[in-house]
């Protein structure tokens, strides 16, 4: 008997064609990768399977003559509120298949988006705001460990450093590009993101892929990731940034390892990872060298002794339900920074289990950890990086107002390069040319391109920022730090409050 | 009653200034600082002026000096049960007042010289350390009595009113001295409580400010890294810890201290020579937890020094005069002008560049340099 494929009969969305626009000029069937379109020879008609669909708009924005549009599907179940068609569909899927159900970019449930509950205060009569188009109003920030005090000596004509601080690193705005792997996005991207970073004086980082040849002359501005599966790790790579990132988890997978499927894994993917062509590139769920905090220590300091003390290290993080405890082992194991990832934190691939209901929203992890490491008397001497649903230049000022030094964005970089975020990353046909090492698909996006709206997007934000800044009467981003007096909140109750540590708007 | 005080908002206010310093030591009548403030008049509002005198108790120069205030007899009995524990009161009294028509049941003032009793004698920066711990716990945790001020042979007078009423009401023209700071405030929400006017004082170190820091939030909790509590969620009390974290406990430099509360842009380090450059970039990265932000004027004092420092891009006015062995600060020239109508010189400091002048070591008793 030939198999029934449940999942089949309910596309998720309608591919609509208007046969009076249409001049069967085939671009559609050219550019969708999911084979969407089709043409009958025979009736000399485009056809259309709806059940491929996967919703990323590439027909539509690419048709010349506006013919397509693509809708949700107008078929409807009967309604349950308890059953709605996710559910209904995901049983589908996987009696269907017998797999893992897989998600790509981070949560989507309609769970309480905290920054969206806070607004931003201004400076109104008895002070004055700083208008940033007439006066500096500096974003500059720094990465890595701090000592608590300054030591000076009296020279003859002032005073000088008795001792040079530690390694840090200087960013031009509180911004860095998150952990993407060459892999899981294009080697353009990866291009593209590194010349912004180093036109914006800030960093991006290698995900755990390894580093492509071509990257190293971007070494000032680069992170370099050591993950679980050490994919591309050597003493050349880890000298090839400035600075390390140990990662322990993502916040779009918290408990488990990274997971690039072999479709995705070429000949260039496979020399930079140092895994065999088209295998599935799976990382272990730990460092199977990290078993406890004190492990954590000895891979921090492994990794300071092969770069010579030289380089800061970062030790990334899910945001869990421990989160503030764990922070603050991982301050006192000796990492410079602490990178946190919230439940809406992205990912190329991640079980759906996981990406829906595993970790806390940012938000909240970020305002316990900095209330955590204050009481411990340690929040100075280290750096706080956030990440995890960043979506816009208020949701950055909220970040750190709330006790971030620096955040991590991944998906408003995507988006920048035309992502519609349909969540299919983990095919590795991504028609946009961005989750894919298809070289024909990866043409669709030269790294220039990546370059320019990345840069655009920075620029933006950069300006949107320091407007704010500026309406708050602060001329410095050091102000804004855990500065929560800046923020109030709007429908929160007094337990959310208590953990922003933030006042009802009005109070 | 006083509880409401500390939940309130923070206190936000606009203000004039006064300080007056001989560095030779030579004492200075109370009749010259009231001219000099009350000459700006239109600064306040009538909820708060103050004044802050060094030298004024010669007999009891080794002494702690407490200012206390006290909301009625029961507070302060209590509070006196507590203190006697702790340290040994050589002498105490109320501190002298008028009465004053427009000044309706004002707190009860006493003060009190004290030292404390300790089995071994400590660095004095040890026993400043048990002065300060006590004096916080007192004003954190005893209901009803607020301490004023804590240092040798200065002290610190303030209240509810324009400055020619506090200064009537506490007999300023009494008293000499060879510092004086005085504010006249301007707040816009807070209620009229005596703790809440300036000077602010911890130890000898006494401060009037004239501003609002916006960066509040933030200088508040660096702050409590350290073991400070922020009670009165005013500035002023922000801008006191910040100094006596640097210049006390970190042992920085004065004008370091100044530098780090009110440093450069990075586009000015960025041309500065290579040494210096890299001492103002570890400042700023050590120190961002201490960066006043938003409009300031302030004049500090100590036993040995007056300091005036102006907020980044000054967004408060400070002028400062010198004539013989005086120096002047002040919001405004005339007030300077008015009891010294021809200095030698007279100049509007830039932004964020401190004025120190300190007495020559050796001037006073118990003087204390950092510069």
């Amino acid at each position: 008997m030939k198999p029934i494929n449940f999942s089949s009969f309910y596309p998720d969305f309608y591919v609509e064609r208007l046969e009076n626009k249409c001049i069967k000029c085939k671009i559609c069937i050219k550019e969708c990768t999911y084979e969407v379109h089709t043409w009958d020879e025979k009736k000399k008609i485009l056809k259309e399977d709806h059940s491929k669909c996967v919703g990323c708009h590439r027909c539509e924005a690419m048709c010349p003559t506006n013919a397509i549009i693509i809708k949700r599907h107008p078929s409807q179940f009967r309604e349950h509120h308890l059953w709605n068609p996710y559910f209904i569909k995901n049983i589908y899927k996987q009696a269907d298949k017998g797999g893992v159900l897989l998600s790509s970019t981070g949560c989507d449930l309609p769970l309480k988006i905290y920054f969206d509950h806070l607004v931003i205060d201004a400076c109104q009569v008895t002070n004055p705001p700083i208008d940033p188009l007439r006066e500096p109003m500096e974003l500059r920030t720094y990465i890595g460990s701090k000592p608590e005090k300054l030591e000076v000596e009296k020279t003859e004509t002032g005073y000088k450093l008795k001792k040079a601080l530690p390694p840090l690193i200087k960013l031009e705005m509180p911004i860095i590009f998150a952990g993407m792997s060459y892999g899981a996005i294009s080697l353009h991207i990866h291009q593209g993101l590194a010349r912004a970073a180093k036109e914006l004086g800030i960093l991006y980082n290698t995900g755990e892929g390894g580093l492509h040849s071509s990257l190293y002359e971007y070494k000032d501005h680069t992170i370099v990731q050591c993950a679980s599966g050490r994919f591309g790790v050597n003493v050349d790579y880890l000298n090839a940034g400035v600075a390390i990132e140990i990662k322990i988890g993502q916040g779009a997978k918290p408990g488990i390892g990274g997971h690039l499927p072999g479709e995705k894994v070429n000949e260039e993917i496979s020399k930079t990872r140092m895994i065999p062509l088209g295998t599935d590139a799976l990382s272990p769920a730990p460092h199977h060298d990290i078993y406890s905090i004190e492990d954590l220590r000895g891979l921090i300091y492994a990794l300071k002794e092969a770069t010579e003390y030289k380089k800061p290290v970062f030790v990334k993080v899910a945001a869990v339900n421990n989160i503030a405890a764990i922070a603050s082992g991982i301050v006192r194991a000796g990492a410079d920074a602490v990178v946190i990832d919230g439940i809406r934190g992205g990912t190329g691939a991640a079980p759906t289990m996981f990406r829906q209901y595993v970790g806390i929203p940012i938000e909240l992890a970020i305002s316990a950890v900095d209330k955590r490491l204050r009481e411990e008397g340690i929040r100075h001497k280290t750096t706080l990086i956030a990440s995890g649903g960043i979506r816009c230049s208020a949701d950055v000022v909220k970040a750190i107002a709330l006790g971030a030094d620096v955040v991590a964005i991944g998906t408003p970089l995507l988006i920048a390069v035309g992502c519609t975020l349909c969540q299919r990353c983990y095919t590795g046909k991504c028609p946009w040319g961005i989750a894919t090492n298809n070289p024909e698909l990866i043409k669709r996006l030269p790294p220039e391109v990546v370059y320019e709206k990345v840069y655009n997007l920075m620029n933006a934000w950069r300006s949107e920022i320091k407007e704010m800044l500026g309406a708050m009467g602060l001329n410095s981003i050091e102000s804004l730090r855990s500065n929560r007096d800046k923020l109030r909140a709007i429908g929160l109750t007094k337990e959310e409050m208590e953990i922003l540590e933030v006042k009802h708007a009005g109070e | 009653m006083w509880e409401f005080i500390f939940k309130d908002n923070k206190d936000i206010s606009g203000c004039g200034v006064s300080g007056i310093i001989n560095v030779k030591g030579s004492l200075i009548p109370g009749d010259l600082i009231i001219k000099s403030i009350t000459c700006q008049e239109e600064r306040g509002n009538g909820l708060g002026a103050g004044f802050a005198g060094y030298g004024i108790y010669p007999d009891f120069k080794e002494f702690y000096a407490l200012h206390v205030m006290a909301e009625d007899k029961n507070s302060l009995e209590r509070f006196e049960r507590f203190l006697f524990q702790q340290v040994k009161a050589i002498y105490h009294e109320p501190i002298p007042t008028r009465k004053v028509k427009t000044i309706k049941n004002p707190p009860i003032f006493k003060r009190y010289f004290v030292k404390l009793e300790l089995e071994e004698q400590l660095p004095t920066e040890e026993e400043e350390n048990k002065l300060i711990e006590m004096v916080m716990y007192i004003n954190a945790n005893l209901n009803g009595v607020y301490i004023l001020s804590s240092g040798k042979n200065m002290g610190v007078f303030k209240g509810v009113g324009f400055p020619e009423e506090i200064a009537e009401f506490f007999k300023i023209d009494e008293y000499q001295a060879y510092i004086w700071t005085a504010h006249n405030r301007f707040p816009t929400n807070t209620p009229g409580w005596w703790g809440g006017a300036h000077p602010f004082s911890l130890l000898d170190w006494s401060i009037v400010h004239n501003g609002e820091i916006s960066s509040y939030g933030t200088n508040k909790r660096y702050l409590e890294l350290f073991g400070y509590k922020c009670t009165l969620l005013t500035d002023t009390e922000v801008v006191t810890y910040l100094l006596d974290l640097l210049i006390r406990r970190h042992k920085q430099p004065i004008k370091l201290a100044c530098t780090a509360l009110a440093p450069p842009f990075w586009m000015e380090i960025e041309r500065l020579e290579e040494e210096e450059k890299n001492l103002l970039e570890a400042l700023r990265i050590v120190y961002g937890g201490a960066l006043l932000n938003g409009p300031f004027a302030i004049i500090f004092a100590y036993n040995g020094g007056i300091v005036g420092l102006t907020d980044r891009v000054k967004l408060r006015p400070l002028v400062v005069a010198k004539f013989e062995d005086f120096y002047y600060l002040a919001s405004e020239e005339a007030a300077i002008r008015t009891i010294c109508p021809n200095p030698e010189l007279i100049w509007y400091p830039k932004a964020g560049e401190p004025v120190i002048i300190e007495m020559p070591m050796g001037t006073i008793p118990n003087q204390k340099s950092y510069a």
